[in-house]
């Protein structure tokens, strides 16, 4: 299956021969932990493992906790109190459940960006990097459905302002909100609904991440130089790898051992800390909270939502262009659905040669902006939608598509990279000094 | 691979089409039930009408009341409040239309189209009374009201949309007037909505 030349399962016993026969799953399993993997990998390649046992830990604390939740408007806010209260160790499942959606998404952005650096988008990775933005967009949504589950105050009126921006599509937008919700504003109907894709879209995730697995172990990983690994011939490939089990599987391991210890401590002493204390309170559909705010995660994205407002002169050209069929509300929407579809068009839309952003000396500062921009808009979502935090939410969606959508193509035509290494091996000996060891 | 070596219509190119036609056919009526369900069920769709007794409403005053599953607003207005809507140019507003479901669609948004009286009234009293949904037209909040806002009416502290005293989008994201739900006065001191 790997594209990379190594040594494959050999049945030797007279039992895993019968098996392998009939069923070959030692071997697929064999082949996909054995995978021959750039021995450079830096501390950023450990994402991957952190967001597994991230979708782990989200479904075997979710089903459990679905054993005491009902998905009912009367009774949700009260079965969430009973879990808190009353549940063994209930009020544990749900804090891990909690936080452990913060995790996953903190895990997924620097993954992202890990990519956004290393180029680990460019060719022949695409679909890698194209799975992977449905897998973010799934998550998005089953969180945003989680946190509506609880019924207080924020899960309501977030459902409301989220299932709001449907109903900004011209002329089809109000049915299509109706139906989603099934009634004219968010109510039982909408709750049972959201229960059961909450309770869905984690396997459809799931089955995702093995495609992306499956993609990525055909291309192999990317790495730090973004240079490929020699395929030449066994040998060859293997001064540039080591296998993925033991090395990166220990090394991983530690790091989420690390991890964990930092999510043990929010979840142990801090556990509401990244929550907001309205959803504490039922939900009651004739008080909005003066602040309405998303869970941290999507806040980068609100921002660019708020930011685009009637007078703002894009708003108003792209209204006037239309005759006034895209007003200031459905660019908000279209603008923040951009800013998530901006990214998964990043393969086509960088045009340097070099794939890694270590060899790029423009690429980098270009680079460090966005991931600041990214920082000062998820401040800038939190705030309230008025002076100056709207002009810093504009300013910031406006480097936002500038940086896919005018830097990454001009960059690759104006900038002259730096050479990189011509194989992993010389980078490796270069950090490490020339390895014997493994001889 | 269903084709034979003549290009003229076979036998077998009509059952090919006809079985992928019908099997189109069939997938089709099985899915649009599993989408269909999620419309509004026959109770939520049940059009409900309401009765409010509004006698304890005293001027510069409102009650929030809830009808199908959204606040609606019915505020008494102040004399001031209603020259405050008078005074405003209608072409000038983000939104010039009326939104009241009960004067002609695309009326100009004055404060006689917005506003609600009882039978025979007369003077300040025909534009009395203000009765709207309390849902913000840009993403559904509800909006706070008791003159708030930099024009004295609502405010939606969800984005920032100021209405004035008549309901209309003056300031922010909202781009429609409060729409104004079928309602009328039965006697001097009850609404019926819906």
């Amino acid at each position: 299956m790997a594209g990379i030349p190594h040594d494959h399962y050999e049945p030797k016993t007279g039992i895993e021969k019968w098996v392998h026969t009939r069923l070959p799953i030692v071997a697929l399993v064999y082949d996909t932990i054995m995978i021959p993997t750039p021995k450079n990998l830096n501390w950023m390649w450990i994402w991957g493992i952190i967001l597994t046992f991230c979708l782990a830990l989200q479904i075997a604390t979710g089903i459990v906790l679905v054993m005491h939740y009902t998905p009912h408007v009367d009774m949700a806010f009260a079965s969430v109190e009973h879990i808190m209260r009353d549940v063994n160790g209930g009020h544990m499942l749900r804090y891990l459940h909690m936080n452990g959606a913060s995790l996953f998404f903190f895990a997924v952005y620097l993954h992202i960006f890990r990519g956004l650096y290393y180029g680990s988008y460019k060719a022949p990775r695409e679909i890698t990097w194209i799975i992977g933005m449905l897998i973010y967009l799934l998550m998005m949504g089953t969180g945003f459905m989680g946190y509506v589950l609880p019924w207080g105050q924020m899960s309501f009126w977030g459902a409301t302002v989220i299932t709001g921006l449907f109903g900004a599509i011209p002329f089809i937008g109000e049915p299509i909100q109706t139906w989603l919700l099934g009634g004219p504003a968010v109510d039982n109907a909408t709750l049972n609904r959201f229960f059961s894709l909450h309770y869905l879209l984690p396997f459809v995730i799931a089955g995702l991440v093995l495609v992306h697995i499956w993609a990525f172990h055909n291309t192999g990983n990317n790495n730090p130089t973004g240079v490929d690994v020699r395929r030449g011939s066994k040998e060859e490939a293997k001064k540039d790898t080591v296998p993925f089990w033991p090395y990166f599987v220990i090394k991983d391991l530690f790091a989420l051992a690390v991890i964990l210890a930092v999510f043990f401590a929010i979840v142990g002493f801090m556990p509401n800390y990244l929550g907001h204390p309205d959803n504490y309170i039922e939900a009651n559909p004739l008080a909005t909270p003066a602040h309405i705010v998303p869970e941290w995660y999507f806040l980068p994205f609100y921002a660019i939502l708020r930011a685009f407002t009637a007078d703002v002169w894009v708003v108003m050209f792209a209204n006037w262009i239309t005759g006034g069929i895209v007003d200031a509300k459905f660019f908000g929407v279209l603008a923040m659905f951009g800013a998530i579809i901006a990214m998964a068009l990043t393969p086509w839309l960088d045009t340097s040669s070099v794939r890694s952003g270590r060899y790029r000396p423009m690429f980098k500062w270009w680079f460090a902006l966005l991931c600041i921009d990214f920082i000062v808009l998820m401040w800038a979502g939190a705030m309230p939608a008025e002076p100056p935090y709207s002009t810093i939410s504009l300013i910031g969606a406006a480097y936002w598509f500038g940086y896919f959508f005018v830097i990454l193509p001009l960059l690759g035509v104006i900038e002259k990279p730096t050479t990189p290494p011509a194989t992993i091996e010389e980078d490796f000996d270069a950090h490490y000094g020339k390895s014997t060891a493994a001889e | 691979m269903s084709h034979a070596d003549d290009h003229e219509g076979t036998r077998r190119d009509f059952l090919y089409y006809a079985t992928a036609g019908a099997g189109a056919v069939t997938a089709g009526a099985a899915i649009w039930p599993l989408v269909n369900q999620m419309n509004p069920s026959a109770d939520v769709q049940a059009l409900s009408s309401i009765r409010v007794d509004v006698s304890g409403v005293s001027p510069g005053t409102q009650l929030t009341v809830k009808w199908r599953g959204k606040p609606v607003f019915i505020r008494r207005r102040t004399p001031d409040e209603i020259e405050a809507a008078r005074a405003v140019d209608v072409n000038s507003l983000p939104d010039p239309e009326a939104r009241n479901e009960n004067v002609a669609a695309g009326a100009p948004a004055t404060d006689a189209n917005r506003s609600l009286a009882p039978e025979g009234a007369e003077g300040d009293a025909a534009e009395e009374w203000l009765v709207m949904m309390g849902v913000c037209t840009h993403l559904g909040c509800v909006p706070l009201g008791n003159a708030s806002g930099d024009f004295g009416g609502w405010f939606c502290p969800c984005h920032g949309s100021h209405y004035d005293t008549a309901g209309r989008i003056r300031k922010g994201p909202a781009p429609r007037n409060l729409p104004v739900p079928v309602a009328r006065f039965e006697g001097e001191t009850e609404i019926v909505l819906g």
